[in-house]
């Protein structure tokens, strides 16, 4: 199952870069994506945890959510791509759709892999793929981006291969036998040797939070997000980022096994709150609706490594903000790609009335804005409670404090730039601008926030168990 | 052993303070290489006893990091026709001073961090980090963006210093991924740097400032 989910995505990239038609490539982006979306539901279907390949590849609690997150995701975007690239045949898309596609098979390879250095293998590479992502609209900007992107998610991953050499020789060093298999360094965590274990968690938190975007690694962040296409910002947003906020997990997760949690919440609680406080800065008064977008993922990232701080209590709350984080990014960067279409700009100088001009992604839009700052009905409310409960019971009354008043910053910063936007009379210049919402371009969004109020109302069954088992798992002390 | 070893390291600390000093790209991109070629010849020293796989690992190295990657580089660099860093945003002796407090940083730091028995007097660790610090300077003081991949080979070369202590216990595919990673790397980074070349008519970073807030 592991080598299907893995090698079938890599295969459909490289058909994908054989066909020699533009108009029929993208379909294979839904074909795969389908497809991988069934297998990962069989895969989870399976209760036993067993592994392949000697136990590099297993697909454990957390690796279960990431992966039916980032796979459901993706299938959405696959459709809306399909639209996407259908308004841009002036351009070839073979290295687009081949690119997508080797991220899903090594984005299945980060959530099964079992062995610190294959998975930091697994993320590397994901950088490689995505760089021609943000590229695909060769204006001077993107190719800012793009060399942005790459010297600083290079550099992070660079440290995160430092820190799990470090990893690996806390355990050489206090006489085992050295090892990055996860199972095993969580086994001996307690044993492990102290001084490199604590090195080897600050370079993992830079490297890994560099590619979730943490403050002050986000910097490639809204240059990239700003100036990608929009599923593009979906996926990176709500796939690439939980990719590696599973990597650090792991990581999280050997420390607290070796009784280091106090040690590594106080950086948590700090990167958390540091990033949060960043992204208030630079979103009150942003007129780069995209780039908005872009700090509130940092903003959210900040709250994932906030919720580990917390711990315990916090955890469930922390792993669903994961998965309602995810999603609703989703709704945002693909209605903020639809509208940026239709108006030929992201800037809200120009860009007024989107409800009246594209009533459907307009109002999306906002829906979207309304879900993610944690208004009621929608998911990320219930997550962002359920860590602020956490925080709560862990006694954190400060932190909590200062979360909920960032979250107030975010609300009031974000909320003015996104009115500005969907209110008002569209200027009479984009009347006209040939694009209009179709099935393909806004029939995802509708489903994704479908399933973002679905979250806010009843969690299923299967999710809840998936999310207590994952706590269970976290907590499990050798 | 440890004596050679400690030699080879020596040598790598002292290529790392002349890439700090050095204002021409060229020898900048020769004398890294060199130090890539000297760092793969560091498995033999450590390793107890010799296999085929360490021995095919040297010579990809050297084949990597010595020449794969530097002729690619070179080409970059020909392409667009700079010869030298002009006006750093640290010069290049206040660089050297910097990259020469590293070293004494890494020294005090690696005395913090203790070594098992079979590495004890061994400067793999002062080395790797001080090679790492070398890199960031080089990264984030240097505007050509030859230069700043020039700095991410430096800080690539620190962790392989590090790799050193574990090569006994690393799998030899983890090996072959971080080497084939490296490449593409570069080889993805040159390719826009090309880009970037023929956008800007110029590989100056600080042309990149569009994207600001």
């Amino acid at each position: 199952m592991a080598f299907a989910l893995i090698l079938f995505p890599l295969l459909m990239a490289g058909l994908a870069a054989a066909v020699p038609s533009n108009r029929l490539r993208p379909w294979l982006l839904p074909l795969t994506a389908t497809v991988h979306l069934a297998l990962v539901v069989m895969a989870l279907g399976q209760a036993d945890l067993t592994g392949t390949a000697g136990g590099w590849l297993v697909l454990d609690p957390p690796g279960r959510i990431v992966l039916l997150l980032v796979s459901t995701l993706f299938m959405l975007c696959s459709f809306y791509a399909v639209g996407y690239l259908g308004h841009r045949q002036e351009r070839s898309n073979r290295v687009f759709c081949t690119c997508l596609l080797s991220f899903l098979g090594l984005m299945s390879l980060v959530s099964w892999s079992h062995h610190l250095g294959l998975m930091w293998v697994a993320i590397e590479t994901t950088t490689l793929v995505t760089a021609p992502l943000i590229y695909f609209n060769r204006t001077q900007q993107s190719i800012e981006a793009t060399w942005k992107y790459l010297v600083v998610g290079s550099v992070g991953i660079a440290l995160a291969l430092l820190g799990t050499f470090f990893l690996a020789y806390s355990s050489l060093h206090a006489g085992l036998e050295p090892s990055l298999n996860f199972d095993d360094l969580l086994k001996h965590a307690p044993e492990l040797s102290k001084p490199w274990l604590h090195a080897a968690f600050v370079l993992l938190l830079v490297g890994y939070g560099t590619k979730m975007g943490l403050a002050p690694m986000h910097t490639w962040k809204p240059d990239a997000y700003g100036e990608a296409p929009g599923v593009v910002g979906a996926i990176f947003a709500g796939g690439v980022t939980s990719c590696a906020f599973l990597a650090f997990l792991r990581v999280y997760h050997i420390c607290t096994a070796a009784g280091e949690s106090a040690y590594t919440s106080r950086l948590l609680l700090f990167m958390g709150l540091f990033s949060m406080a960043v992204a208030v800065l630079f979103m009150v008064g942003q007129r780069d609706f995209k780039r908005m977008l872009a700090y509130s993922s940092v903003e959210h990232m900040g709250i994932l490594a906030l919720g580990l701080g917390i711990g315990g209590p916090a955890l469930y709350g922390t792993l669903l903000h994961v998965v309602t984080n995810g999603l609703t990014k989703g709704v945002l960067f693909l209605s903020a790609g639809n509208i940026h279409r239709a108006y030929g700009s992201k800037s809200t100088d120009l860009v007024r009335g989107a409800i009246r001009r594209l009533p459907l992604s307009g109002t999306l839009f906002l829906a979207g804005f309304l879900a993610i700052t944690g208004s009621p009905p929608f998911g990320p409310f219930i997550s962002e409670f359920a860590i602020l409960n956490g925080a709560f019971d862990a006694g954190r009354f400060l932190v909590a404090g200062l979360f909920l008043l960032l979250l107030l910053g975010v609300f009031i910063g974000m909320g003015a730039t996104v009115l500005q936007a969907v209110q008002g009379r569209p200027p009479s210049a984009v009347r006209n601008t040939p694009y209009h919402d179709g099935w393909l371009t806004a029939a995802p969004i509708v489903i994704l926030m479908a399933m973002v109020l679905l979250l806010g109302l009843y969690i299923p069954g299967p999710l809840t168990a998936m999310l207590n088992d994952t706590v269970r798992f976290l907590e499990v002390r050798p | 052993m440890t004596h050679q070893l400690n030699a080879l390291l020596m040598v790598v600390l002292a290529i790392n303070l002349f890439a700090l000093g050095t204002s021409r790209i060229l020898a900048l991109i020769r004398i890294v290489a060199f130090q890539g070629a000297v760092l793969a010849i560091l498995p033999l020293l450590v390793h107890q006893h010799l296999n085929a796989a360490a021995a095919v690992v040297v010579l990809l190295t050297i084949a990597l990091k010595g020449f794969a990657i530097p002729a690619i580089m070179i080409r970059a660099l020909r392409d667009a026709q700079i010869k030298r860093e002009i006006e750093p945003l640290v010069g290049f002796l206040p660089s050297i001073i910097l990259g020469a407090l590293g070293t004494a940083f890494s020294l005090l730091f690696a005395g913090q961090l203790p070594l098992a028995a079979q590495h004890s007097g061994s400067l793999l660790v002062p080395t790797s980090i001080a090679t790492v610090l070398t890199g960031f300077i080089l990264l984030t003081t240097r505007y050509k963006a030859l230069t700043q991949v020039v700095g991410y080979l430096v800080l690539e070369n620190g962790i392989f210093v590090f790799g050193m202590l574990l090569i006994e216990s690393m799998p030899l595919v983890v090996e072959m991924g971080v080497l084939l990673d490296l490449f593409v790397g570069i080889f993805v980074i040159c390719i826009i740097t090309n880009h970037i070349n023929r956008a800007f008519s110029s590989m100056d970073t600080r042309r990149l400032v569009t994207l600001k807030e």
